[in-house]
């Protein structure tokens, strides 16, 4: 636990150590303010929600959290400095705890940064702030999802631009299983409850559901499954790179 | 002594390539063995088994009677290791680098920050401290990388080539800094400079294509060389091809090189083995009166050894 803080403490500071953490903040919040007024056109639907807001966070993400996490072992790998920490006497699950969380204490941080719209909806109207509550559960634990998968890319290069193109092609694929044009063209060659497997494995299906207000084990522990497996799969191919020196 | 870092035939192969093929070694409290061999003999991969980095395909290594793992944490408590370039997080300062590392070892609060400033202090970063890492030269960069090993007091330094593209002075600060810890410690050191071997190490191992061909203290080594006991000495051309002819007539000269210098030559006249020839050669030089600007009796290159044991063929 210790060694998983020191790792995390690093791996945190070292966002801010180059523009490339202010940089993100900024472009993150303005392409989140494009897609809510115009896109979602927040004002016109005359709604006290934020449902314009939060229906484009899978797509936002599916760029912008890559970006966050093609470094955290590529960047290891191409400089050396893996091998300086994995001798270090911390063991490998914490290293790969300590990463993660890192950077999802940043995505966090870029989240929590848009707030004011929270703020600002209440200021226009009375929205139901339960709803708004899940959403954000929903939007960060999805964030926390294509970031586990991010991290295990991340792992698979050297190359960061590599680890990004990686990171977004799978989570494309996570993404997409559960849009009609897939499940569609899914149910004409799968079996009626398989078409239902694919649609369940869709980050949409499960976002959609923590965006209606309700707060679904079956969703939240979907999230957290998905995390875990990446995790694990992060964890294989450090230590297979490792091997492969 | 204890010996307190010890390979038992060390494994590695990647795939049909066998990069490390049996290397077995102890290394005692005290000793600083330096570890030889061409670029691609297996040295870094030999260097990876013993720091846990890499698990080795047989064999083990064995660190203050722990075993080094991957998952043994506590076995790379006791290991200081400097990788091959010292890669560094160049975004931190050393101050900040050298807390996390003090950090992982478990070192907290004020004793961490003794620790940091001894390790600094140690390798002279004082003022650099507050800089950014990717912005010093090589030899702070190389130099931050050594405080980093030395932090916690490890019982067993493992340096992958620490005076690397290092200047002169440099070079010697380092030797100098790792020849003042080497007391209460083992410590190894790969390189491929020789005359560091010579100025540093208490033992030498030449290794070959993964494979250890020779193990001994740096004399004992060079004693092998076919320079051990060779008279050098600097003399007029004229007279060089006497001197070379009236030499080559002495028991025990098995044979004589000359090289040009201006209007001087260097002649080196190579001893059969166990045959002293520096008192017939000298008393040659006396009765016909030759003119002799130096005079040096050879105890053997480190060089031609290991060219000859790594390449097959004497230089």
């Amino acid at each position: 636990m210790k060694d998983m803080m020191t790792i995390f403490r690093r791996e945190f500071a070292s966002y801010f150590a180059t523009p490339l953490a202010y940089v993100f903040l900024v472009i993150f919040l303005v392409m989140q303010g494009l897609f809510t007024f115009y896109v979602g056109q927040f004002y016109e639907r005359e709604q006290a929600d934020l449902v314009s807001f939060f229906a484009y966070h899978p797509w936002l993400y599916l760029f912008l959290v890559p970006a966050i996490g093609m470094r955290l072992w590529a960047e290891e790998r191409k400089s050396g400095t893996l091998e300086l920490l994995l001798t270090l006497p911390v063991n490998t699950s914490a290293v790969i705890a300590g990463k993660y969380l890192a950077a999802f204490a940043f995505t966090g941080l870029a989240l929590a940064m848009t707030l004011p719209i929270w703020i600002t909806v209440n200021w226009l109207g009375d929205p139901d702030n339960g709803v708004i509550v899940t959403g954000y559960l929903g939007s960060l634990l999805m964030a926390g999802a294509y970031l586990a998968i991010a991290a295990a890319m991340s792992a698979l290069t050297k190359n960061q631009v590599v680890a990004f193109i990686l990171a977004v092609s799978v989570c494309f694929l996570f993404m997409v299983s559960g849009l009609p044009m897939v499940l569609d063209t899914a149910g004409g060659i799968l079996p009626g409850p398989l078409v239902g497997v694919v649609a369940n494995l869709s980050f949409l299906a499960h976002f959609e559901n923590l965006q209606k207000g309700v707060v679904g084990l079956s969703d939240v522990v979907y999230f957290l499954t998905v995390i875990a497996l990446w995790l694990g799969i992060n964890r294989v191919i450090v230590e297979s790179k490792r091997e492969a020196g | 002594m204890d010996v307190l870092l010890e390979a038992r035939d060390l494994k590695k192969h990647f795939g049909p390539l066998r990069a490390v093929d049996g290397i077995s070694l102890s290394v005692k409290k005290g000793e600083v063995l330096g570890f030889l061999g061409p670029n691609g003999a297996g040295k870094t991969t030999t260097m990876k088994m013993l720091t846990g980095f890499l698990a080795p395909s047989a064999g083990s290594a064995i660190v203050c009677g722990e075993t080094v793992t991957a998952g043994n944490a506590a076995a790379r408590r006791r290991i200081g290791y400097l990788p091959e370039g010292a890669p560094l997080y160049g975004d931190m300062t050393p101050a900040g680098f050298l807390a996390f590392i003090a950090a992982a070892h478990g070192i907290e609060g004020a004793v961490a920050e003794k620790a940091v400033r001894d390790a600094a202090g140690a390798v002279q970063l004082e003022k650099v401290m507050e800089q950014r890492i990717e912005t010093l030269s090589k030899g702070f960069k190389r130099r931050v990388g050594l405080a980093a090993a030395i932090l916690h007091s490890p019982d067993v330094l493992i340096l992958d080539e620490p005076t690397d593209g290092l200047d002169p002075n440099q070079k010697h600060e380092v030797r100098r800094l790792i020849g003042a810890m080497s007391a209460e410690r083992a410590i190894i050191i790969s390189t491929h400079i020789l005359e560091e071997v010579e100025a540093l190490c208490s033992r030498a191992v030449i290794i070959n294509a993964g494979r250890i061909v020779a193990d001994g203290t740096p004399s004992a080594l060079k004693a092998r060389s076919i320079y051990v006991g060779a008279v050098t000495m600097l003399v007029p051309s004229a007279d060089a091809d006497a001197i070379v002819n009236a030499a080559k007539a002495l028991d025990g000269v098995a044979g004589v090189e000359a090289a040009g210098e201006g209007d001087r030559t260097r002649l080196t006249i190579l001893a059969k083995p166990a045959a002293q020839i520096a008192d017939p050669v000298g008393d040659l030089v006396a009765k016909h009166g030759w003119h002799v600007s130096q005079f040096s009796v050879d105890g053997g290159r480190l060089d031609d050894v290991f060219r000859s044991v790594t390449t097959g063929k004497a230089a």
